[in-house]
């Protein structure tokens, strides 16, 4: 009876339906990203208060915070990914994680960047050898390590699983990373925003921010969905499908 | 008439040490390289004693990491060449169980060299007599570290033509918690303070590393060298 999640799952599975699916989803993730998107950066730009301590300055947050969770959220994506691709040798998961990878880089480096920003202007000074910091930096390195691997392949799916078994080893790293740098140097503020008692932060300032998360996941989907297409179409260019498909659009 | 795996352990340390032996000169390459670089250090930073005491600790543990590094990408090269890789992977002893004792093998030809020489290389930028003590056990513990999750990286380069920065890049995030860990205990000694928490925490980290490295080793060189 409730058959039905497993086998659509199945059959989500495969290229040719996944193709269609992703072309689907993507433009509605992307206007979903851009509304949501213009609509926090109004709420945090323009309606929300001015913070008593650190003035306009501290409006970089809205930018900052969902970059930086996205950056930690699309590598465990990427390992959830990788560990299918692993486990059950799906072409699909391969293709996932590897496409993953940039995305994060992407967020990372953008959360890097924009903390140097704001930092300057809070503590004095661009960069800082403290704890969050190292373990964005480590993370970033990491991302492009599995970039770096999966493209030293000659063969796509065996770098593809070389890299994902990079990935994984990540995983394990990321939590024992942040835990012995911890130990090292801290600096940072803590977090103000918790899942799980109440927030040290004001409602004005805390919606804007969550709207801008909802952003940022839509546009992964959106981004991811539209890069796995690309990728698809490229690794099964010999297969049926993508024939079918060619002579479709040129008709 | 398969020989049991004590006897192959055996076989395989033998043989890979006599390769070694055979080829002296490259044993020596990570050491010169090693006393290079931490001779280099006082002319750019000054002879000054204060400060080379002070940066010591932390100039040999990377200098020694870095040498290391040179070396890791020879781990499975000639044995990829000629094929004896492949005799390895078909062999009917545990594949996991080989590697282990090919990282071991790789430990006692490029690691230990340079842990010998390492209270050298601390005389030459002054450190104190008590700590080289505790430099050498930090060494101890993070050398065979490196080698376990280096080696990780190299089985998963192995199909992979030049690997050089590549491993570079793979492998420094991931020896971070290593170098904070020996590093804190050589500062730690050096500030009159107890050492011995990081230097647990290293040696519960080698523990697990020694019995999961090997079988993560495996499954990546299984990876790496399907085609």
């Amino acid at each position: 009876m409730a058959n039905w999640i497993p086998t659509w799952l199945h059959r989500l599975g495969s290229p040719p339906t996944f193709y269609r699916f992703a072309g689907a989803v993507r433009p509605w993730a992307l206007t979903l990203a851009l509304i949501t998107g213009a609509i926090a950066a109004y709420g945090g730009l323009v309606l929300a208060p001015a913070d008593y301590q650190q003035g306009d300055a501290y409006r970089i947050i809205f930018i900052h915070v969902p970059s930086a969770w996205m950056s930690l959220f699309i590598y465990f994506a990427m390992g959830v990914a990788a560990f299918i691709a692993l486990v059950w040798r799906i072409k699909l998961a391969e293709v996932v994680a590897m496409e993953s990878a940039p995305i994060g880089a992407a967020f990372t480096f953008i959360t890097l960047v924009t903390g140097s920003l704001w930092g300057k202007p809070m503590w004095g000074t661009w960069w800082t050898w403290d704890a969050r910091l190292t373990s964005e930096l480590v993370l970033l390195f990491l991302y492009l390590g599995v970039i770096g691997l999966f493209h030293s392949f000659e063969d796509r799916r065996q770098g593809a699983r070389a890299a994902a078994f990079l990935a994984l080893i990540g995983v394990v790293n990321v939590p024992i990373v942040h835990f012995s740098v911890n130990w090292w140097n801290t600096l940072h503020q803590g977090s103000t925003v918790r899942l799980l008692g109440p927030s040290h932060i004001d409602a004005r300032m805390l919606w804007p921010l969550l709207t801008m998360m909802l952003a940022t996941k839509c546009y992964y989907v959106a981004s991811l969905f539209g890069r796995v297409r690309a990728d698809l179409v490229a690794m099964e260019s010999g297969k049926d499908w993508v024939k079918a498909l060619a002579v479709e659009e040129t008709a | 008439m398969t020989a049991t795996a004590g006897a192959a352990c055996a076989a395989l340390l033998r043989r890979d040490l006599l390769l070694a032996w055979r080829r002296r000169g490259d044993i020596a390459m990570p050491v010169l390289y090693a006393l290079i670089v931490t001779t280099l250090f006082p002319f750019a930073l000054g002879p000054e004693d204060a400060l080379l005491q002070r940066i010591a600790g932390g100039v040999i543990l990377v200098t020694v990491l870095l040498a290391m590094l040179l070396a890791l990408d020879a781990m499975f090269r000639g044995d990829i060449e000629d094929g004896s890789l492949e005799q390895l992977l078909l062999a009917p002893q545990p594949l996991a169980l080989m590697l282990a004792i090919r990282i071991f093998a790789h430990w006692i030809t490029t690691a230990l060299p340079l842990i010998i020489i390492s209270p050298l290389l601390a005389g030459m930028l002054h450190l104190p007599t008590p700590v080289i003590g505790v430099l050498v056990v930090a060494l101890l513990l993070a050398t065979p570290l490196l080698s376990l999750i280096g080696a990780i990286l190299v089985a998963l380069t192995a199909g992979t033509r030049r690997s050089g920065m590549l491993l570079a890049l793979m492998l420094l995030p991931l020896c971070v918690p290593v170098v904070i860990f020996a590093a804190g205990a050589v500062a730690a000694a050096q500030q009159g303070l107890p050492w011995v928490a990081p230097i647990a925490w290293l040696g519960a980290a080698l523990v697990l590393a020694v019995v999961l490295a090997p079988l993560a080793c495996a499954a990546a060189l299984r990876i790496a060298l399907d085609a």
